[in-house]
């Protein structure tokens, strides 16, 4: 049972406040958990907070009893979700902005503590308040942005911001549905070269603007197969260790066609969550053969080749490499081999930073540091740990997984715009030195 | 907060509020009404404005008439006599053809907390739970839990309370759902709603037809029902069977719960619901939301506790993300402990390794720490890591690395020799009290093998004067004085000056009060000093211990899916016990005094010193025994511990109490005779679980204590002892 719930700004400042049972001493309370709000359950006085922080704010649920922590985050969760389906975005001001809004929410998703319901098919018929967007859609936006940020000469992209508008809205009303193949991969990589470890785990995410919709049918590669055991057929197969679907999913199809049929609700879903692990179909996207070498009497040499192993009609957007180096460094000069590329030192975190904006696949980049530590010793050479980096892939999935179709049955009046998006995000790459 | 020029603020509300022009414009007046509650929400007392407001609910927009009961349910309290005037108008509302209108308007009705509104709401929610719209029977069920609350004293009305079970029926789930938790509130004292067979049943047949938050609460209200025979018992679990692969992480886990719940008394069941969560469980642990990773890893944790080998073959999915916040790394690395075997140590000390030079201080001495965890069982290949992390010749590190030797040392004394040998190459010391203490216990204890320990105790010594911390004060103390034991002729010249500095010119008492207790002792001779000052230098049995156990899983499942194992200690106070022995500093404290009374004439019960003494025959204890009268007779409070015979001998043995026999296994009753001996007396005692004839020994220990001669202050320490250690083992399997 929930006791009170609030946003609060990155700063502190309360935006929404919902008391559920009367509770007092509020005030005090929440000033401890400005203090406290690195850790992600506090106690004060019998009443335990529980925070989640999504979007830059954190979303608070006190209570006083022992409750489930997995509903309670989870519902937090399904509230930001929520409140960015109905928003637009989620953002400080966005929140500022369509507080009514957020508090109708509210009102019908807890009473007395107790949540009701979560689901946008039934919420659409109480909530009344119209959202505020934070950046009107316009159509101008359409032409020159591109599918997360790229730039891609297909002539049909959908805007990058059109899935990011209320789906309420009266504005701008159009028949579209989005359905996004996200995998985040994590990825250790041991000194030598050799794959250490490799997880993903990928979703496929349906937002839907469509006001009704009937059933609709998501083909996947027929050749998918799941779990450890199946044999490998003679093409390249697409592998899948597990696989988890959302309730709604219908699957009497998907055995034999690899079908899913949905109904999906107004608004952001999962419908099928999956995992790999270990064996990566597709070598690792980056290689990097790092040397590391004391030059002059405080200088180290850091010389970096990075290869891109994506098929060289894809590109990996956003690459930046973190690369610790000695405590104390000093300053740092490098050598790069494109001007759009950048890099710093940061002395606070002890690394430096070098950033590729466009990595195009089957590519090489190197690149030279030479960083001052006054005081080098030959044991500073060996503070150069593990370099991390962070990119995305759009258009990529690493398990290769795809969606063949996308059938909205054949009722559907309207026309109505379908969006197939796909996207590799980094969680965590690690390669060692 | 008061905002400065707050009652201006609300001055020119008032003023726009009651403008005729405004409220002619509706869309201009529902600006000031937004405006009113973006004020209240940032804080701003706005109560002033109540009248106006409760003019503006007569409106037909349901957006307004929301915003104005939000702010009607947060100032009712504060303004009791204006509200009244809300009601009509809100009992109006209750009796809208539209449903939604009906149950926002008691819904907020409910939500007024000011004395006296029972009276007003009572018929308008008797009405609402038999309403035609769903909604409203929600919103209603719940209103008698509210109203409830309001008078939480008065005697519960019956009539409600016939009429909720009834509406369990209900074919809406959230009515049914809310019908649950109204109950509970209402019967609290009573011990919350009933679960019958009929109900149990019920609930599971609609279990598919509930959200995902009802099916994780009727789930945790399942709980209560004890299936009356097996065969319904595999019922409820096959019904409930696909809810364990659940996509949402709190239905799947709640449904562990429920089934580790049922299926006590089926092991191989628990373990099978267990290993088929286990892939929920990992999922969880990589979430997209480092919240709910972070509450995985918790579970996981636990899970753990008495099933080691279930996550063993994932291990690398423990491996932490270099973005991931601190707080999960912590966890991931607690795991990855714990997961070490022979196939995977090198994979996991190397992964360990790279956390050793993270930015973060913290990260990297923990990282440590969980190698000098691993090095007690692969000691070698740890410790050529730790030597190399040496090298790196940081101050966090470093120290960190000695206090890893340090409880290494202790634990395993075959590490010993290769510690001292690095201890002594290690040119540079650590900087932070900690670490100075670390390194300083070693000197002292291991200086016999540290050829380099009496200068580099020196470098200590000559720094006295500005050494702010006193604790390492007082190991410097400590050690200087072992040093001088086992190598007098190095040491001799500078044991004074510490001594005399400490006696002559320091400020803190406790330092001063070590360096006379050390020095009156050196008076005595070296032969006394060396019986008080030297104690084992390594306590093998501690890791019995400490040592993991697969653990029942009854032990933990009464706070699964809890709050619990988030707070770590602070919601279940059975760790409190367990973590002082973890202290090395309480530790070295021990060992230091082992034979020492540590009563002083007027001490309390807590302190008392027992003592082995002379080995007691089995024929001797037996005579004693049936000569003597029971002195004193206690319940425990808590049942025996189900650790094995040597784990509670040796626990026993550290507190220097005597085990002589006790029956094997799981025989009922379960009987252990223990003896020891305190100042001038002897104890003899007897544990007792599951006797018929002694009365509450079902479901706790008894203890029976006899003595000769009789010294009602030495049982009453011998009790407390006793407990405080059989509790811990108890605790921990």
């Amino acid at each position: 049972m929930i006791s009170q719930i609030f946003i609060l700004s990155s700063k502190g400042d309360h935006l929404i406040y919902k008391d559920c049972i009367l509770t007092t001493g509020l005030l005090v309370a929440l000033f401890c958990l400005c203090l406290y709000l690195l850790i992600l359950l506090q106690s004060h006085k019998g009443l335990h907070f529980i925070h989640v922080r999504q979007g830059g704010l954190y979303w608070v649920a006190s209570t006083k009893t022992n409750p489930s922590p997995f509903t309670i985050i989870e519902f937090l969760n399904r509230l930001a979700a929520l409140t960015k389906d109905y928003c637009g975005s989620l953002s400080e001001k966005s929140v500022r902005m369509n507080f009514a809004l957020i508090y109708e929410l509210l009102d019908e998703m807890v009473d007395f503590g107790y949540i009701q319901t979560t689901s946008t098919d039934i919420l659409k018929n109480f909530i009344q308040t119209e959202a505020v967007s934070s950046k009107p859609f316009s159509l101008f936006d359409l032409s020159n942005v591109g599918l997360f940020g790229a730039e891609t000469q297909q002539s049909k992209v959908a805007p990058s911001v059109a899935a990011s508008r209320p789906i309420m809205s009266s504005r701008g009303e159009q028949n579209e549905i989005f359905v996004d193949v996200i995998e985040r991969l994590s990825v250790v990589i041991g000194s030598k070269g050799v794959l250490m470890k490799a997880d993903i785990q990928g979703e496929i995410r349906i937002k839907c603007f469509l006001p009704t919709c009937s059933e609709m049918r998501i083909g996947l590669n027929e050749e998918l197969s799941i779990g450890k055991s199946q044999l490998k057929g003679y093409s390249s197969a697409v592998r899948v260790d597990e696989c988890r679907f959302h309730q709604a999913v219908k699957l009497d199809e998907f055995d034999t066609f690899r079908i899913l049929k949905v109904c999906p609700s107004q608004g952001e879903q999962t419908v099928m969550q999956y995992q790999l692990c270990d064996e990566l179909p597709c070598a690792p996207p980056f290689q990097l053969f790092p040397s590391v070498e004391k030059d002059y009497v405080n200088r180290v040499l850091i010389f970096l080749k990075l290869r891109c192993d994506l098929p060289p009609k894809s590109t990996a957007l956003n690459v930046s490499i973190t690369v610790p180096v000695p405590k104390g460094s000093t300053s740092m000069s490098q050598e790069l081999s494109s001007p759009d590329q950048t890099a710093e030192l940061q002395p606070k975190n002890k690394a430096l930073l070098w950033e590729i904006p466009r990595f195009p696949g089957g590519a090489q980049l190197s690149a030279l540091f030479k960083v001052d530590v006054p005081g080098l010793s030959s044991a500073s050479l060996l503070e150069v740990g593990p370099v991390s980096m962070s990119f995305e892939l759009p258009k990529q999935t690493c398990t290769g997984l795809q969606i063949r179709f996308l059938r909205l049955s054949p009722t559907q009046t309207g026309l109505s715009q379908r969006w197939v998006r796909y996207v590799t995000h980094s969680d965590s790459y690690t390669i060692r030195i | 907060m008061p905002y400065l020029g707050s009652e201006e603020v609300v001055k020119e509300l008032r003023r726009a509020l009651s403008n005729p022009n405004v409220q002619a414009d509706r869309l201009r007046y529902k600006n000031y009404i937004t405006k009113v509650i973006r004020y209240m929400t940032q804080g701003l007392d706005v109560s002033a404005l109540f009248m106006d407001m409760v003019k503006a609910s007569a409106t037909v927009d349901i957006v307004q008439k929301k915003l104005v009961y939000l702010y009607m349910c947060t100032y009712a309290s504060d303004k009791p006599d204006l509200a009244l005037l809300a009601i009509n108008t809100l009992r109006k509302d209750c009796a809208d053809p539209n449903p939604m209108v009906r149950g926002l308007a008691l819904r907020n009705m409910c939500n007024f907390r000011m004395p006296g509104m029972t009276e007003y709401i009572e018929q308008p929610i008797v009405a609402g739970l038999r309403d035609k719209a769903s909604y409203v029977r929600r919103v209603a069920v719940l209103g008698c839990a509210k109203m409830h609350s309001l008078q939480p004293n008065t005697e519960i009305d019956g009539t409600i309370v016939n009429e909720l079970y009834a509406l369990l029926r209900d074919p809406d789930p959230v009515v049914v759902v809310n019908c649950l938790r109204a109950l509970e509130e209402i019967l609290k004292d009573e011990g919350g709603v009933v679960i019958n067979k009929p109900i149990a049943h019920h609930l599971l047949n609609r279990m598919k037809d509930l959200d995902s938050w009802a099916q994780s609460e009727v789930l945790t209200f399942l709980l209560r029902y004890r299936p009356r025979s097996d065969d319904e018992l595999f019922d409820i679990l096959s019904l409930l069977d696909a809810f364990l692969l659940s996509s949402h992480a709190h239905v799947a886990v709640a449904t562990l719960r429920l089934f580790l719940h049922l299926a006590s008394a089926h092991p191989t069941v628990q373990a099978d619901a267990l290993l088929r969560t286990s892939a929920p469980l990992l999922a969880t642990c990589g979430a997209a939301s480092r919240e709910l990773r972070f509450a995985g890893l918790c579970h996981v944790q636990q899970v753990m506790r008495s099933q080691p080998g279930l996550f063993g073959t994932h291990y690398k999915r423990f491996f932490c993300g270099y973005s991931e916040p601190s707080y999960i790394k912590f966890r991931k690395m607690e795991i990855l402990v714990e997961l070490v075997n022979d196939e995977n140590v090198s994979l996991v000390l190397e992964e360990l390794r790279s956390y050793c030079t993270d930015v973060s201080p913290e990260l990297a001495q923990a990282a440590i720490a969980a190698i000098g965890r691993i090095a007690r069982t692969y000691s070698e290949k740890c410790l050529d890591i730790l030597t190399g992390l040496l090298g790196l010749k940081q101050d966090h590190i470093t120290s960190a690395v000695i206090q890893t030797f340090r409880d290494l040392v202790w634990f395993c004394p075959q590490s010993t020799a290769a510690v001292c040998q690095t201890v002594g190459a290690c040119v540079d010391s650590p900087q932070d009290s900690e670490g100075k203490q670390a390194l300083l216990w070693l000197l002292g204890e291991h200086g016999d093998q540290i050829s380099s320990a009496p200068y580099v105790m020196e470098g200590y010594i000559d720094g006295l004067k500005t050494e702010l911390s006193s604790a390492v004060k007082m190991e410097l103390l400590t050690a200087a004085v072992k040093m001088f034991l086992c190598r007098p002729a190095e040491t001799q010249d500078m044991l004074g000056r510490p001594l005399h500095y400490c006696i002559e010119e320091e400020s803190d008492v406790c330092v001063r009060d070590r360096a006379l207790l050390y020095y009156r002792l050196l008076q005595r001779g070296v032969e006394e000093t060396r019986k008080v000052v030297t104690g084992p230098k390594s306590d093998p049995s501690m890791s019995v211990l400490t040592g993991r156990q697969e653990e029942p899983i009854s032990e933990w499942a009464s706070t699964f899916n809890t709050l619990g194992p988030l707070a770590g200690c602070d919601l279940c106070p059975q760790t409190d016990a367990t973590s002082a022995a973890d202290q090395p500093s309480c530790r070295a404290e021990n060992e230091l005094l082992p034979d020492v009374t540590l009563s002083s004439p007027d001490d309390t019960e807590e302190e008392i010193s027992l003592s082995l003494g002379p080995p007691l025959s089995h024929e001797t204890f037996e005579k004693m025994w049936l000569d003597l009268e029971t002195l004193h007779r206690q319940t425990l409070g808590f049942p025996r511990p189900r650790a094995a015979p040597d784990t509670l001998q040796a626990a026993l043995q550290l507190v220097k109490i005597q085990t002589l026999a006790f029956t094997p296994g799981d025989t009922v009753p379960w009987k252990a005779y223990i003896y020891t001996r305190s100042t001038e007396t002897l104890i003899l005692a007897e544990l007792l679980q599951g006797d018929q004839q002694a009365p509450g020994s079902d479901e706790s220990l008894v203890v029976s204590v006899k003595q000769q001669p009789v010294n009602q202050h030495a049982i009453r320490g011998f009790v407390s002892v006793l407990k405080s250690v059989l509790w811990p083992i108890k605790s921990k399997n």
